[in-house]
Formats: C-alpha cells, structure tokens, sequence
C-alpha cells in the first residue's frame, strides 16, 4: 500500500543522502520525496511517498528514526491527512487544441501561467491521483513536457508534526 | 583543567589531543600520512594516550573494535585522508555489523581542495555512510571539541556502533579557544534507556506460565554488560539458555542450564529448544539468518517472542514479535530480576529438562579423535584445558572460527572476540592485539586459518614492535576449510579455488620477526605445545598445528533450511536415524 511519512530532520549537509541512502541500501522503494528548510531553518521537512506491506512500512519508519539527524518521523497514513503536489505542464496550444487545452485546465481548476503562440504552461495542484487523472485526460500528443514536485503532506486538524 | 574556563586559541591538531584526553582515551590505534601530520605533531608532543603504529589500517580499526569489545570502552583508531581512509573501511564495515563503539578520525585535504579530486581526496563522509552509525566532516576548527564530544557520546550510547570524524588538513592548522562540551544534547538522538514496565510484567507472566521456556541471548546482551543480571534471571527460573555465535560468555558455559550455542553450527539440543520451545526471551539478539535459518520454518512452530533490545529496529524485523521491550538490556534485566522477587517462581518445566537432556544425548558435538592426525576439534579442547577457560580468544573466519566457538567454554563475557556480522577474514591478528593492549597480563589467543592469518601477516611486526606475548593458534588445514565444506557438501567436491598453496613457512616467518615458532605435527603433541607456549608469558608464540585436511564442521544446517533440519557429523551414531 500507498504511505506518505513526513520526517523532521536536521538541516545539515549530506542528510538528504543519508535518507536516501537508506532507501536504497534496504532495497525500500521511494515514489517521490520532496525537502525544504522549515520555519525553523535548522530544521528540514521531508515528504517521502513509498509503498510496501506494513512489516516494510514499520521498517522503514524504524530505521528512519534510527538515523541521527531525524528528528521526528509519522507515518501521515495513521491517520487524516491532507496530500497536495505541484505540477508544470507545457501543452500544445495552437489552433486545433487551445479551446480544449483552455476547457481541461478550467475542469481540473488548473491555472495558465505561461502563454506562447504554440503553447500553454498549465499549473496544477492536487493530490498525485488528480494530476495522475489530468494526464490521462488530455491527448498524449499534445504534452509537450511535465514536471512534478513530488507529494507534500500533513496532517488534518490537531495532528501536528514539531518538536 | 575546567574545560568551560577560556584558554589561549590552540590549533585544531592540538584540540583533536585535548579532546582525546577529555575521553581519557588511553589507546590510539593509527598510521600517519599527510592529512594527519599535524595532529602526528601534537601526538609526538604528549602523552596523555598511547600511539599505537599499526602496519595496516584496516588493523588499526580492528585493534580499535577489539579493545572496546574486550573492555566496554570506545576504541579510537586514526587515519590519513584517501588510501589510509579506504583501508579502514573494512574495520569500519565489521564494527558496525557487531554493534561495536568506537572513532574513527581520519585525515581529509584541506578544505578548499575537497571536490577538486585532489592528492589523496576521498569522500569519506560518502564511502562509509552506509556502514557508520554516523559520520561527521567537520569544516571549522571551533567544530572539532563539539564534534568529537558528539561522536563519542554516539558511538557508546543507545546501539553503539561507530563513528568517523573525518577532518580536513587546513581545519587542524587553524587557531580556536578549546572547549569541550560537558554535556551533549541532539533533539534528533534520544535512546531509549528503560524498557516499560507494563511490558516487562506481561514478559515475567508468561515466562512464568511457560511449559517450554527458552532464553536466547545475543551480542547485545554482552555489549549491554548484562551477564550477571542474566544470570540471577536464568538460575532464579532455572530456565535452558543459549548463546550466539556473537553473545558467548554472556551465559557460563559450563553451566548445567548452558545448552550451547544456536544457529547454523549450534547445538542440537540448542536448535531443537529453540525450535520446540513456548515461551521464548531473545535478549539483545536479532533472529538472524545464521541463527534461525529459514524464518518460515522457524514461525511454524507455534511459541510466544518476548524481545528485549536497545534498538527498535531489531524487533519485528525477521519474525514477529508478541512482547517487545525496547530498551538497555541490562536495566531491562535489572527490572525483571526485581519484579521476579515478588513473584513464586515455582514453576515446574522437568518433563522439558528430561526433553532437553534427551537431545543432549546425541552429543552433537561428539568428534572422533585421531592418533596419527591432529583434529581441530582436539586442539581446541586442549587449549581451553591449558588456559583454564580463562584466555581472551579471537578468531577469524572459517571453519577454526567455528571450532572455537564450540569446543572452547566461555565463561565469561568479553572474552571471546570474533567478526560474526560481516565475517572479516583477518581479523584475529588485530583483535588479538587490542586484547592484550585492554588487559597486557591476560592470556590471549588467535585461533586462525592459514587463509585468514595471511590477510593481516603483516601484524606480525606491530606485535613485536610493542612485545606482545599473543599465542597464534593456527589450525593448518591447508584448505580456505569453510569453503571447501560448503564446495563439498553443495557443489559435488569441485574444490574450485579453495586450496591454500605455496604456504610460507610459518615457523620461519614469526622468527623473521623475532617471535617464537612452532610446528605441531602429531596429536601427542599439541597439549606438551600448547603449555609450552603458554608458559613462555612474555613471547609471541606462532603455533602452526598442522591438522586433518578433510574435517568438516557439524552439526550445521544448510541455507534455508530450517532450525530441526540439522546434518549431523559421521561419526555421530545418530548421524541416520535423525536424517
Ligand atoms: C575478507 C573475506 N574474504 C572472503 C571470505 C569468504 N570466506 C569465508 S571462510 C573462508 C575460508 C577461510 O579459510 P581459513 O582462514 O584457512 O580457515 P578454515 O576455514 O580453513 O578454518 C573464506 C574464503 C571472508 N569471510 N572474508
Ligand atoms: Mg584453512
């Protein structure tokens, strides 16, 4: 199954390839993992998508918080939460598609942020699921090139990641 | 000195020594080289510790990791940047797997060339990431104090392990006020120190509810020093215990409730108990493949797992635990021997001792001796005789290392000094001399292969150079004997590669380097040899015991099979009714 685990960890160099470097030494796969400096800017917030039975799950969050920069570690899935992702995407937009381009980005409530004689640049935010789904909508030929952040998470109401 | 009170700015090489002072390190294990020769200029000016120059670096991380094995302290080892760096991975790599604390400092190029692919330069933070605790690259001189106070205080706390400071070359040059932390405080490491006390009573219920108790203790109970608490625990319940390969000497081994060690070449009555027991406690042990063989088979058998460890990484991992209890292992134990005086521990398990004796019976264990050739086995026995059970034995790996760890009866915690992890070849000559630098009066002895010793010959002249009176017990059998076992058993004899030729003569080599030699050819032999070299308390002896070529070592079980699945020696009578 799908989990998304949101770590706190400590802002230094070479902590994101310690994190990394977990995953793959302990064969763990990673769907998309994103890191920023918090408010706290010794502090870095890092969403990692995974997925694997929940013995692997228990393993990965086991060995996350044994590294010595984590600070905090939750598995979002235990409980609600809230997932939204960031993607760019450059469409074709000549004559024959830029009514349809115009109209998708209107259903997903997609935003053109970039206007070109032969294109648009569609910004969208949602769950992976969503922009997953936008994809699959518009017609193959006319994607010019994606880019996605990766999944942030956090959790709903009083569930709060700090230290 | 008040390590608050300001001093006068020292360089960084100079803080590095003051640091290890702070710690009261008494031992550094090292080789110089460019990266680190400021701080080989401040050495040359003290001497609050010991330098020891190794020949090798790689032994100067195993001497290290052997002395903290040996004595519970963190052992210390440093290195020049680049080859001195790589060359000590491998110590780095067989500490981490055992769980051992110690430092590693390691020279880097200066600060501004890191990144240029300059002389010497290796990632070392990179290269050893994945086999350190933690490592640390420090890029500031009023960094160093902090650091290394950090890294000891990691290397010794929660699951030890070790840690690599490495240190540019600039960094030791460069002036700052030395400091050195009384206190450490990471909100990101925090270990868990007490077990839960709702936990530990839910653990002594069923321990004493149990029809087939079983306690099985690991390296980390001797790490953890939980020996005597483990004792008082076993002997109030008079409950079977057993050892692995890494946790020997955490239970007397002469002890009637000692059923000898588990695992791929454990006990049959050790592996059959495990097998068939109820209730079982595994402290500071990990359900490891060479312990339980084929977690399948083993979780087919029906039993209750109570788990005791300082990391909770280690519970749950192979096998599904009931009762987890994360924390130290020695207050754990010190909890549970407290609940337990309340308690009635009357619980009457002799139809499972009558059990257990039953498989005692088969004598697993049981070799047949020789009078024309010397057997393994033998030489062993004999040397735990002549020691009086007492010396610090390491060993390499193979067929020897296992021998050793059946035949010669522990007592003692931290006595016995092996790589059981990772399985470092080389590693008994280096383990054996961070022994006898831990306890310089103590017996030690290196039981190894002609395989093995070849890896780190080159010790031969750091023992001579800081007389060293270790006893090599080395068990010629003129094969890489672990892998010709295996070539024998599962590959139809195509011994490919596994013979040892154009052997030095190994009598002549420790001469070479003014040790004692010797060559033990007969049986009748090996006891007058081994007093004769054990009487010698100030001499490296190199005892090279010429032995049976074809034994192999039983009883051993095959890769995933599981812990009743045992092949049995041939000359054990049980040998066929058990197949
Ligand atoms: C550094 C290293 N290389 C290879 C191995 C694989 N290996 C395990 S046991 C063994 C044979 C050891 O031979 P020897 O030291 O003569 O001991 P014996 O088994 O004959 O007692 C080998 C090659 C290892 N454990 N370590
Ligand atoms: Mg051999």
């Amino acid at each position: 199954m799908k989990h998304i685990i949101s770590i706190l960890i400590e802002n230094e160099a070479g902590a994101l390839s310690r994190v990394a470097g977990l995953f793959s030494a302990r064969g763990y796969n990673i769907e998309s993992l994103t890191v920023a400096a918090t408010e706290d800017a010794t502090m870095s917030r890092m969403t990692i998508v995974t997925s694997g039975s929940d013995e692997v799950i228990e393993q990965i969050i086991k060995q996350l918080n044994k590294l010595v920069d984590v600070v905090k570690v939750i598995d979002l899935n235990d409980g609600k939460f809230i997932e939204r992702e960031l993607m760019l995407v450059k469409v074709k937009a000549t004559a024959q598609y830029r009514e349809e381009m115009k109209r998708m980005c209107d259903i997903f409530r997609g935003r053109i942020i970039d206007v070109a004689d032969g294109s648009f640049t569609i910004e969208l935010t949602g769950s992976g699921s969503k922009l997953d789904a936008f994809i699959e909508s518009l017609d193959n030929t006319a994607i010019l090139e994606t880019v996605r952040t990766g999944a942030s998470g956090i959790g709903r109401g009083d569930r709060i990641l700090k230290v | 000195m008040d390590s608050q009170v300001k001093n006068t700015a020292i360089t960084g090489a100079e803080i590095v020594i003051r640091c290890l002072n702070e710690e009261k390190v008494k031992f550094v294990f090292g080789y110089p080289g460019g990266a680190v020769l400021h701080i080989y200029d401040e050495i040359y000016k003290q001497n609050g510790f010991k330098h020891i120059l190794v020949r090798h670096e790689q032994a100067a991380v195993h001497a290290a990791d052997a002395f903290s094995r040996a004595t519970g302290e963190v052992g210390v080892a440093l290195v020049t940047s680049g080859p001195g760096a790589t060359n000590a991975v491998t110590g780095i790599a067989t500490a981490y797997m055992d769980s051992i604390p110690i430092v590693v400092i390691s020279g880097q190029v200066p600060v501004p060339a890191i990144g240029m692919d300059a002389f010497q330069e290796v990632d070392m933070v990179g290269i050893t990431r994945p086999c350190v605790k933690h490592n640390f690259l420090v890029k500031d001189v009023k960094d160093i104090a902090a650091t290394i106070k950090k890294a000891f205080y990691i290397a010794a706390t929660g699951r030890p392990g070790p840690v690599v400071v490495d240190i540019p070359k600039d960094i030791t040059a460069h002036l700052a006020e030395f400091i050195y932390p009384k206190t450490v405080e990471m909100r990101s490491y925090n270990p868990v120190l007490k077990g839960h006390s709702g936990q530990i009573k839910k653990a002594i219920k069923l321990l004493l509810e149990a029809k087939r108790p079983m306690i099985y203790t690991g390296g980390g109970l001797v790490l953890g020093d939980g020996a005597e608490e483990l004792i008082k625990l076993a002997q109030t319940l008079n409950y079977p215990v057993t050892n692995t390969l890494m946790g020997l000497g955490g239970y007397p081994a002469t002890d009637k409730q000692f059923v000898g060690m588990l695992g791929m070449h454990g006990t049959y009555e050790a592996n059959m108990a495990m097998q068939n027991c109820d209730v079982l406690i595994a402290i500071g042990a990990r359900f490891d493949d060479r312990v339980i063989g084929n977690p399948t088979h083993f979780l087919s058998q029906k039993r209750t797992i109570i788990h005791i460890d300082v990391d909770p990484s280690s519970i749950s991992k192979r096998v599904k635990v009931d009762v987890p209890i994360v924390g130290h292992v020695k207050s754990v134990l010190l909890e549970m021997n407290e609940v337990l005086k309340a308690e009635d521990t009357k619980n009457d398990i002799s139809k499972w001792w009558k059990q257990i004796d039953e498989w005692r019976g088969v004598k697993s264990l049981l070799y047949k001796n020789s009078d024309t050739v010397i057997k393994p086995q033998y030489v062993i026995e004999k040397l735990w005789e002549v020691t009086k059970g007492d010396a610090y034995v390491t060993s390499d790996v193979g067929q020897h290392q296992m021998w050793a760890a059946q035949y010669y009866k522990f007592d003692k915690p931290r006595r016995w000094i092996n790589s059981g992890g990772l399985g470092t070849m080389g590693v008994g000559l280096p383990y054996a001399m961070g022994c006898q630098f831990a306890d310089k009066n103590a017996q030690v002895a290196c039981v190894t292969g002609e395989g093995s010793i070849q890896m780190n010959i080159q010790e031969l002249s750091t023992c001579a150079q800081y007389g060293l009176p270790i006893k090599v017990i080395l068990l010629n059998n003129r094969y890489l004997g672990m892998v010709r076992q295996w070539q024998e058993f599962f590959y139809e004899n195509r011994y490919s590669e596994s013979y040892m030729d154009s052997l030095p003569d190994f009598v002549k080599l420790a001469e070479s380097y003014g040790h004692i030699g010797m060559q033990i050819t007969n049986p009748s032999d090996v006891e007058g040899a081994l007093k004769e070299a054990f009487a010698k308390k100030d001499k490296f002896v190199f005892m090279d015991f010429i032995t049976d070529q074809d034994e192999n070592v039983f009883p051993m079980i095959a890769n995933g099979k599981g812990l009743s699945e045992m092949i049995m020696g041939k000359d054990n009578k049980h040998r066929e009714e058990l197949e």
